[in-house]
């Protein structure tokens, strides 16, 4: 499946504590964009990719996937968080085959053998969560996502929990399976050589409340080099504006999201 | 309900492998634990063989032993742990049921907590003993009141263990079963019990061990067969064989029914770290 088109239309998102997390957040995405938000802690980049997983709800405004209001999960946006969030009680091959269980069995085995090989752990289908590395649990989170061709894949700081070394060859894997169906990728990172490894554009937010500071073309050709002069010219400029960002910024008021497993069901 | 678990099944995909090679480390260590009371029992029927002690306060292995052959002989030893057993069961039942629909209630709801969970700490503190007169007027001296006192014995570490398990699940794991679309019963079955799990069958567990607790004490109130009237009955004959046999027939059962226990709810554990053996 091809990707959708992702719209987020003017959300905002107070908490009931009174605390402004997102403010008139508007962003367009073409289907099959690669878009990276970028921003420190507090700017609400991870409030904004609940809201858009329907996990949480906008206070105000809207988003659209393809054309239908997002006001809970749906199979169409996928989600790959900072933690590998395995269901430790399941195979790795039953854990990407979670969101598959309407299939008839051999279909679903089949999905998730193919998911598997993708991410390079076709032996591994047998083996227990725990005994992966970070990154190889992190690689069976993309084949969980990936199996259910999301149109829209969200991913929340989704490497910053391994080691430069995995890190980076995880980005190019990424890259590899975003090519084969070209899904639509929004991606949140407070890594800046992340985004612009990864990214056609980058969003630039700024805290308290979280607001859309600038939107940046990235303009390399691919596959980006992470050491060509450009690369580091255009480091600099997200820099400057992450900088610029925060020259104004209100005074922080207790950030906290809502806590407790059982809040919400 | 365990069966409706996603962690068992027949596919190639399911199930990690078997490690080999467990089950003779486990045949030696069981030899080593045998040790210390092996020595013990043949050194006091040392002690009384050779006339130092005459045995009659702690009798030898070997009369304890007599006794227990004459009991099985006789029948009464099968029919008293019958009798026994099924007191205890019937009471770890109703203790289960009460102590895992409560637990599950004041885990899940706050409301349900906050009107509930004051009022069951308060009647955990009174010791379970307290009850049985209380029991006795309300139900008799019969069954009825013996099984009450065994089901509130194992409803508080039951309710205890449940409310925590379910204050316990991680709200990240629970993410991912609404990013699937799992609510209600698909949400229940496939996250929130398979994460309770582990700490359900350590309640369970201590839940078992006080059943046996408390039905010696159930049994000591008045009971004309049990176990626990085998005890009662050595001490006012003066037969120490018999009270030492009982009390090894109650180690034996305990710790059967609590292997059982372990036994069957291991397929569903074997994800856990602790139960991997390491080389």
């Amino acid at each position: 499946m091809n990707g959708a088109e992702l719209l987020i239309d003017r959300v905002s998102r107070t908490y009931p504590n009174g605390t402004r997390a997102l403010e008139g957040i508007s962003l367009a995405v073409e289907p099959g964009e690669i878009v990276a938000v970028i921003g420190g802690s507090g700017c609400g980049k991870s409030t904004l990719l609940r809201i858009i997983t329907g996990l949480d709800r906008a206070s105000a405004g809207r988003v659209t996937v393809g054309g239908a209001v997002i006001d809970r999960p749906i199979p169409e946006v996928g989600i790959i968080f900072q933690e590998s969030r395995l269901l430790p009680w399941l195979s790795v091959g039953r854990n990407v085959g979670f969101g598959l269980d309407a299939l008839p069995a051999a279909e679903r085995e089949a999905r998730v053998t193919a998911a598997l090989r993708k991410v390079g752990l076709a032996e591994y289908g047998r083996r227990w969560p725990r005994e992966l590395s970070g990154g190889q649990a992190q690689r069976v989170a993309i084949a969980r996502a990936l199996v259910m061709r999301p149109s829209v894949l969200l991913l929340d700081e989704p490497f910053s929990a391994l080691d430069a070394f995995t890190r980076v060859d995880l980005q190019d894997h990424l890259l590899d399976l975003w090519a084969e169906t070209r899904p639509t990728l929004l991606l949140v990172t407070h890594d800046i050589e992340e985004a612009l490894v990864l990214a056609d554009r980058v969003v630039v937010m700024r805290p308290f409340p979280g607001r859309v500071a600038a939107v940046m073309p990235v303009l390399l050709p691919r596959p980006r080099d992470r050491l060509s002069t450009e690369f580091e010219e255009a480091k600099r400029q997200v820099l400057a504006a992450l900088g610029h960002s925060l020259t104004d910024p209100h005074p922080p008021r207790g950030l906290e999201e809502p806590t407790g497993a059982l809040a919400s069901f | 309900m365990a069966a409706a678990l996603d962690t068992t099944g027949t596919q190639a995909i399911d199930r990690p492998a078997r490690r080999a090679g467990r089950s003779s480390r486990w045949v030696g260590r069981f030899l080593v634990g045998l040790i210390v009371p092996v020595l013990l029992a043949i050194g006091w029927e040392l002690v009384v063989a050779l006339g130092w002690s005459n045995g009659r306060l702690l009798p030898p292995p070997s009369r304890i032993w007599q006794t227990l052959v004459e009991l099985w002989q006789t029948g009464d030893l099968l029919s008293h742990i019958i009798v026994t057993t099924v007191r205890v069961f019937a009471g770890f039942a109703l203790g289960v049921v009460a102590g895992t629909l409560l637990g599950a209630l004041c885990g899940y709801s706050v409301v349900a907590r906050r009107l509930l969970d004051p009022t069951l700490q308060g009647l955990r503190a009174i010791p379970s003993i307290a009850w049985v007169p209380l029991f006795i007027l309300w139900l008799g001296i019969f069954e009825a009141s013996k099984v009450a006192l065994i089901a509130v014995g194992v409803f508080f570490p039951i309710y205890l263990g449940v409310v925590g398990a379910i204050m316990h699940i991680d709200r990240k794991v629970v993410e991912v079963g609404r990013v699937f679309r799992l609510s209600g019963f698909a949400l229940t079955r496939r996250i929130l019990l398979p994460a309770i799990l582990p700490e359900y069958v350590i309640a369970l567990r201590s839940g078992l061990g006080l059943g046996w607790m408390f039905v010696v004490a159930a049994e000591f109130m008045g009971a004309s067969e049990g176990l626990g009237y085998l005890l009662v009955d050595g001490q006012q004959l003066g037969k120490p064989a018999q009270i030492v046999a009982a009390i090894l027939v109650f180690a034996v059962l305990g710790k059967l029914t609590d292997t059982i226990l372990v036994a069957a709810s291991r397929p569903f554990l074997r994800w856990q770290d602790s139960f991997q053996t390491r080389p």
